[in-house]
């Protein structure tokens, strides 16, 4: 890959301040992210971090600062096909009635778009769970659940992935194998990844770089040497 | 004659008041011997309610012997009564008031409108606003319905609208099943009057009817009639009602706006 492509930030905010009724949530926030990094976005609860990351599909209306997805503003795009451009996963995997192909396919029929048995089932191989297609929702874990979701995203082929605290409603092992696999998924696919956690030990396993959030602003930014060892020491 | 016959008619309502509201009083003084005291409550309700009652009926005995486009205007003046009403169901749901009204308007209008014309309903005042009526408040009660389970659907199932969204589906899909879900629930009185009609209950307009000398067979089938207009009426006035609400519950970015208060 050529140096500037690696390099390049994909996601830039400007700026970034979102208030509701005179309450500031998220307040001047000017972070970039680039190709194949993951970005932990780490704070206490109220920190405004999950509002930040709905700021970056326009889930919620930025009052003020810009968003730049591949040095476009995010305004520019119709909201439907930056959403699909910027693939998301929550706590709660909120799968959808019906089997696992049927959620892994939502995205795509959203556009009419043919998505065939192969690639559904590729999806899930990537994801660790070759052979669920046809499974009911209801009988998944936790962890195949959220595996199932992050599948879902990635079949509308996205160049961002956000994560909100995603294995925080699993146990140790699920967490750990979601973790290998948000590694591996942004590695593989050059996807370039911003994490909501809480969890200091999980950025560290996760992140390439983090950025302190506390009421609403960005405290520190940068490499984990620098943010959070340079903590440690301090 | 007409006079005459209003009071001798008056003179009978006020002596059935009486004995009415003296059945009342022995409730009242039962309910002393047990030391509830409701003599003073119950006489200003009963003496206001008897005033408002007669208030109404004098209102209306004017109204009823007006030109015919005054039904037009009194049935217009009950539907924004009703979308008020009906719009107090669905608590902070942005436009509920308009959306009501419309909804209303073209539920219970329409199907107004169209039997007027095909003269399913007679054109004269006496009829009009008595089963115009009957049809707005239904329409106006299927509206609430829809509206409040809707509201409270969507209000339960944030996170998988929100996630459909994410995914990029349109905002209509996101609620596509909420949307369908209140529309049936609000459907359920209507239907299930429809299903027990004659075998759990006798409608009031029969009722009326067979009082006022119609024929048996008649009065059934107008009360037929009747119910399938008002199921007709509040069809469309779910349909539009759940039409017109999904698109306010999405911003122009296609935001739901429609959150619990603390997630906002």
């Amino acid at each position: 890959m050529p140096m500037e492509k690696e390099h390049e930030a994909i996601l830039r905010t400007e700026h970034l301040g979102y208030a509701v009724a005179g309450k500031v949530i998220v307040e001047d926030v000017s972070l970039a992210v680039r190709r194949g990094e993951v970005l932990c976005v780490l704070g206490p609860s109220g920190s405004g971090k999950s509002s930040f990351l709905r700021l970056l599909n326009r889930l919620s209306e930025p009052t003020s600062g810009t968003v730049f997805l591949e040095g476009k503003d995010s305004r520019e795009f119709p909201p439907r096909q930056l959403r699909r451009r910027m693939g998301m996963v929550t706590q709660q995997a909120f799968l959808f009635p019906g089997t696992v192909t049927d959620n892994v396919r939502f995205g795509p029929r959203q556009h009419a778009e043919p998505f065939p048995e192969e690639v559904v089932e590729e999806l899930l191989r990537g994801v660790g769970l070759s052979g669920y297609g046809g499974r009911e929702i209801s009988t998944l874990s936790g962890g195949e659940a959220q595996r199932i979701s992050i599948a879902r995203a990635l079949a509308n082929q996205p160049v961002v992935l956000l994560l909100d605290e995603p294995t925080s409603a699993l146990d140790d092992e699920s967490k750990g194998g979601i973790e290998a696999l948000i590694r591996q998924i942004v590695k593989e696919r050059q996807l370039t990844c911003v994490m909501v956690t809480h969890d200091v030990a999980q950025a560290r396993r996760v992140a390439d770089r983090v950025a302190l959030f506390a009421g609403g602003r960005v405290t520190k930014a940068g490499t984990i040497a620098e943010v959070l060892d340079a903590a440690r020491t301090s | 004659m007409l006079h005459g016959h209003l009071d001798h008619q008056a003179i009978v309502g006020l002596t059935q008041a009486g004995i009415a509201a003296a059945a009342a009083f022995i409730v009242v003084l039962l309910a002393r011997t047990r030391q509830i005291h409701l003599e003073r409550e119950t006489s200003i309700a009963l003496v206001r309610g008897l005033v408002q009652i007669i208030a109404v009926g004098s209102v209306l005995a004017i109204l009823l012997r007006g030109p015919r486009w005054t039904g037009g205007l009194m049935l217009c003046a009950m539907i924004v009564a009703a979308g008020n009403i009906s719009a107090r169901r669905a608590k902070k749901m942005p436009g509920a008031f308009g959306v009501s009204t419309w909804a209303i308007a073209c539920g219970a209008g329409s199907v107004i409108a169209i039997m007027t014309a095909l003269r399913v309903i007679d054109t004269s005042i006496t009829t009009l606003i008595p089963i115009g009526s009957m049809l707005i408040a239904n329409a106006m009660n299927t509206n609430g319905l829809a509206m409040n389970r809707f509201r409270s659907d969507v209000l339960a199932h944030v996170g998988q609208i929100e996630t459909a969204l994410a995914l990029g589906a349109e905002p209509r899909q996101s609620v596509a099943p909420y949307v369908q879900a209140s529309s049936e629930a609000s459907l359920i009185p209507a239907i299930d009057s429809m299903r027990s009609l004659g075998i759990v209950w006798i409608p009031g307009l029969m009722a009326g009817m067979l009082l006022s000398g119609a024929k048996p067979l008649y009065a059934s089938i107008y009360q037929f009639v009747v119910l399938a207009m008002i199921f007709a009426s509040s069809g469309i006035t779910s349909l539009v009602s759940m039409t017109l609400i999904r698109a306010k519950i999405f911003s122009a970015a296609e935001q739901l706006v429609l959150r619990p208060a603390a997630e906002r």
